[in-house]
């Protein structure tokens, strides 16, 4: 039961100067420039793009600024101000096959076409603090360069499709559902699931990657290829009617590549989990390629008995943002139902007293 | 207008020779478009998320330029929109190339392939080990 | 395209301008508001109808028109709204001659009845105090309106297309810089 209340105007406004004020933290240090988040907190700007679903790094790093690095707040800040700006349509689907690439791996391949690329990678670092970075101004050396840059390089799912190993997408151009136009429906398709996955919650999808692998609807998953880098965005202005690049966005595509053990129809063959993300963020793509792999167990005739095969458990609780407000709600004043349930248990109780006395 | 799309606006405006004045026909706005994936990479179109876009138009005499770029830099777009409704003009059409575009192509490549050789040096060259048994 | 003129000096307090100017109309249904008197849209589009178009039509609303080919190109331009061939797939329908009939347009569903098109109807003139009497929400005891240039046969077909509700058209009245709405509540006599 909803009933409004007033008051709490100039306790609210108090606590809001005093936000302010412990944002700024100690006056005697530096404040911190949006431009320093942007490029020293690269990786929370990419997930704080990724989770509000908007590319735009500045703004991002505006948002962690303003929430005081609570990255939900800021993802939550970035959906609000798009909802502020019109839309001038879709792009042309982005093609990762060209993207110029900063790091390209595959756990399925040694020698594969075009190598194995690290990139600026945190793997096979040793998880030690390191106590030099805590002396600022210290010299940085430059990082090597080759002679022969890195050029495109093909999708290692198309290899094995070549052979036939690989269960090929379906290219069909029908227009995908929007989750921003219209409302999550059951059953979901999966240009719509891929889109809640996008912009759901890091920690959600790597908990439920996590338990597909440890027996939750499990499908023994490789790591086909993950590449990380920027692609270019073509978009067609209605009023000029051909497409024209407008620019780069950076991205990070993950293939996992999944056993399936064949149908009356289908050969055995592999199938693929796809994850796909703004920035870079190897494991929430990770994450969101287990999930889809997962979630297409139905379509692919396997059982549905795990959390992370149920389109509807995971579509609906994926969303940070959605998350964060129905929880985040029970803060605020529910001082007359309470007073309702307090009545009830009293009524209860009595009654229980007055039988026992009976 | 991929050039001036990755182009910064003061780079542009550095370039860019005296032009005779041109009206906004659509003043800089910036908006958003949606930006799509494929599933799989190659499978069926998806929502991935949107990017901030900023575009403008304007006429110069007889010609309309258009620009749409990344960001939302409305002095990057109406510059874009304005070098590309000179380029219209066949009589100015090769300078400006020579004069805005190569140089700023040129830059952009070489900070892309600058990035392509630090990947490059991350390349990782396998060597095998002695067989054990 | 090289006939193209301007759309709203500045995009977004003219577009507030234009959107209040609808809502005043939609809010008091058959008063005569001003809007867009300071654009320039091709013919044979009025300024009233093109501000209307450009504060309410977007890449999500498919728009159907009958004002010809430069007015198309000046609306998709500047609205970016899809033009569509068949008036039923319109969010907003232009119309600056016979409009399509008020049963051929998008009602909406009784779960959705915002789904309903606007009918943006160009007529010659619109006049307060006098002609058309308009009852229903929004207006206390009467308003009158004389609209010059109404299609034939309008009262009766709107009678008709109020007998849905919640489903329904609603339509803006649009002459020079001039408009008036007429929700789907307001019920309309002769006057």
């Amino acid at each position: 039961m909803y009933v409004a209340v007033k008051g709490g105007g100039r306790a609210i406004s108090a606590a809001h100067a005093w936000l302010d004020e412990t944002r700024r933290g100690d006056p005697s240090l530096p404040e911190l420039g949006v431009a320093q988040i942007e490029q020293q907190m690269g990786l929370a700007v990419d997930r704080v793009m990724a989770e509000g679903s908007c590319h735009d790094r500045f703004l991002a790093a505006l948002a962690i600024k303003q929430s005081k690095g609570d990255l939900i707040e800021a993802a939550f800040l970035l959906r609000a101000y798009r909802t502020t700006l019109v839309r001038f349509g879709a792009s042309d689907p982005i093609e990762t096959a060209a993207m110029r690439l900063r790091r390209r791996i595959s756990a399925t391949y040694k020698d594969l076409p075009g190598g194995q690329v690290l990139g600026p990678t945190f793997d096979y670092t040793h998880r030690l603090l390191d106590f030099a970075l805590a002396a600022e101004g210290a010299p940085r050396e430059a990082a090597p360069e080759a002679g022969a840059p890195v050029g495109e390089v093909p999708r290692v799912t198309e290899l094995l499709a070549r052979e036939g190993l690989m269960q090929r997408e379906v290219p069909d151009d029908a227009e995908p559902g929007d989750l921003t136009r219209q409302p999550l429906a059951f059953p979901a398709a999966r240009p719509v699931r891929l889109q809640n996955l996008a912009r759901g919650d890091e920690g959600f999808l790597l908990a439920l990657g996590y338990s597909t692998q440890r027996g939750y609807g499990g499908n023994h998953p490789f790591v086909g290829e993950i590449r990380v880098g920027h692609v270019a965005v073509d978009f067609t202005p209605p009023e000029l009617g051909f497409a024209i690049d407008i620019g780069d966005i950076a991205i990070t595509e993950c293939q996992m590549v999944n056993q399936f053990a064949g149908s009356r129809t289908e050969p055995a063959q592999f199938t693929r989990g796809y994850g796909l993300v703004f920035g870079h963020g190897e494991r929430r793509a990770m994450g969101m390629a287990l999930v889809d792999r997962a979630l297409r167990a139905q379509e692919l005739g396997e059982d549905v008995t795990a959390p992370a095969q149920d389109a509807e458990f995971v579509l609906y609780h994926s969303d940070n943002i959605e998350a964060t407000g129905f929880v985040e709600h029970l803060k605020l004043p529910h001082y007359v139902d309470f007073q309702s349930e307090l009545e009830n248990l009293r009524t209860i109780r009595r009654s229980a007293m007055q039988d026992l006395a009976e | 207008m991929a050039v001036l799309a990755r182009a910064p606006a003061d780079d542009i405006a550095a370039l860019l020779p005296a032009l005779p004045a041109h009206d906004r026909l659509r003043a800089p706005e910036t908006g958003l478009v949606m930006v799509r994936g494929r599933a799989g990479g190659d499978g069926a179109p998806f929502n991935l998320g949107e990017m901030t876009v900023t575009r403008c138009a304007v006429r110069l005499g007889d010609a309309v330029g258009h620009a749409y770029v990344a960001g939302r830099d409305k002095r990057q777009a109406e510059l874009a929109a304005l070098v590309d409704a000179a380029l219209q003009d066949p009589a100015h059409h090769d300078a400006l190339m020579a004069a805005v575009i190569a140089p700023l192509a040129a830059r952009q490549q070489a900070v892309r392939d600058a990035e392509a050789r630090r990947a490059a040096a991350t390349r990782v060259e396998f060597f095998t080990m002695a067989t054990m048994r | 395209m090289n006939a193209l003129t301007p759309g709203f000096a500045d995009p977004v307090l003219d577009a507030q301008a234009a959107f209040r100017a609808v809502l005043e109309a939609m809010s008091r249904p058959g008063r005569v508001v001003v809007a867009g008197s300071a654009l320039q849209a091709p013919a044979p589009l009025c300024r009233a109808a093109a501000a209307v178009l450009l504060a309410l039509a977007d890449a999500d609303t498919p728009l159907w028109s009958d004002a010809g080919a430069d007015a198309q190109a000046w609306l998709r331009f500047h609205c970016g709204a899809p033009i569509v061939a068949m008036p039923g797939d319109a969010a907003f329908v232009l119309a600056s001659g016979a409009p399509p009939a008020l049963a051929a347009l998008q009602a909406g569903t009784e779960e959705q009845p915002q789904r309903g098109a606007t009918l943006v109807l160009q007529v010659a003139a619109l006049e307060p105090g006098r002609g058309w009497r308009l009852t229903g929400p929004g207006i206390e005891h009467e308003h009158r309106l004389a609209v010059t240039g109404a299609p034939d046969g309008f009262i009766a077909a709107w009678a008709a297309s109020r007998t849905r509700f919640p489903r329904g058209v609603d339509v803006v009245l649009c002459a020079h810089d001039r408009l008036a709405a007429l929700p789907r509540t307001v019920a309309i006599a002769e006057g």
